[in-house]
């Protein structure tokens, strides 16, 4: 077996466990992004250059970053609240992906596989990935535009700040005091409130 | 020594899915259980790329490179979702988020 791919898949799963059983939430973090990368290798041993480079930036780039991000904007005081200990939860939930796992490895024992139809790698480039796009993939690639689209509008509109009842009142005793002395000026503030 | 085939990348791909659905029924951090999600993806992903590099055919990095834009989108909206959740309640554990029961 190939050294490469032996290191690169044992490196990234065991980054992957490190993350899903480390307790401080920005090591679990660092220790995704190395799973990412090891991904990311992975594509690239494929022969997937775009897939794994888009990998790399996607992942590796902007998610990393935003997982930190939101980690740091969430982080409290009760970090130690995720206590050790073997709840019933927990049994059940090894006892499902202990399933999981062995139905996953005997199917892929038991299924013939077929060997490879080419012994040399195809070549894959971009462009041919660009025409599939642009021929077979054209509705697939606009509807995927119009997702991205909606979702970057719906992440701004969920993350910004509710306007506080309270804020608003101060907001408008402010702006409404100086105007009191002039009736008629007060009620053009309050129609432009409004 | 066997050459690599296909069927050592599958077993990789599903491991490293089970390692994500144990992470998101274990653990009780929301963060926790939105990586855990992008790497059971992630194990999808590596089983497409290795079904596409194996039958010499292109689909499936196609189909990879619509998973990741969804996987993108998912990342925008969920961690908004999320520190959105966190102004509200102060915490980002399972364990209190618990208004819609009862």
């Amino acid at each position: 077996m190939d050294l490469a791919f032996i290191i690169i898949a044992v490196l990234t799963l065991a980054s992957a466990v490190a993350a899903m059983s480390l307790r401080n939430l920005v090591h679990c973090a660092l220790c995704m992004v190395m799973t990412f990368a090891g991904i990311a290798l992975t594509f690239l041993q494929l022969n997937a250059e775009f897939v794994g480079l888009a990998q790399l930036l996607v992942y590796v780039g902007a998610v990393a970053i935003l997982i930190v991000f939101a980690i740091l904007l969430t982080r409290s005081e009760d970090a130690k609240k995720e206590v050790r200990f073997v709840s019933s939860s927990t049994v059940v939930g090894f006892g499902v992906v202990a399933l999981v796992a062995v139905s996953l490895l005997a199917a892929i024992q038991h299924t013939q596989i077929l060997p490879p139809q080419s012994v040399v790698a195809p070549h894959v480039s971009v462009k041919r990935i660009g025409e599939q796009l642009m021929t077979n993939y054209v509705l697939p690639l606009e509807v995927i535009g119009l997702l991205l689209t909606a979702a970057m509008i719906g992440a701004v509109v969920i993350a910004m700040r509710e306007p506080d009842p309270a804020d608003s009142v101060d907001v408008q005793q402010r702006n409404g005091s100086p105007l009191k002395l002039d009736p008629d000026s007060k009620k053009t503030a309050v129609v432009a409130n409004e | 020594m066997k050459p690599v085939g296909l069927e050592h990348y599958l077993v990789v791909s599903g491991l490293l899915f089970c390692l994500g659905l144990w992470g998101v029924i274990v653990r009780r951090n929301l963060l926790i259980i939105y990586m855990s999600l992008e790497l059971m993806l992630n194990a999808a992903n590596l089983a497409l790329v290795a079904f596409s590099r194996f039958n010499n055919k292109l689909d499936g990095q196609v189909m990879v490179f619509f998973v990741i834009t969804v996987a993108a989108a998912e990342v925008a909206v969920g961690l908004a979702l999320i520190v959105a959740l966190y102004r509200k309640k102060q915490s980002a554990h399972v364990e209190d988020l618990t208004t819609m029961k009862s």
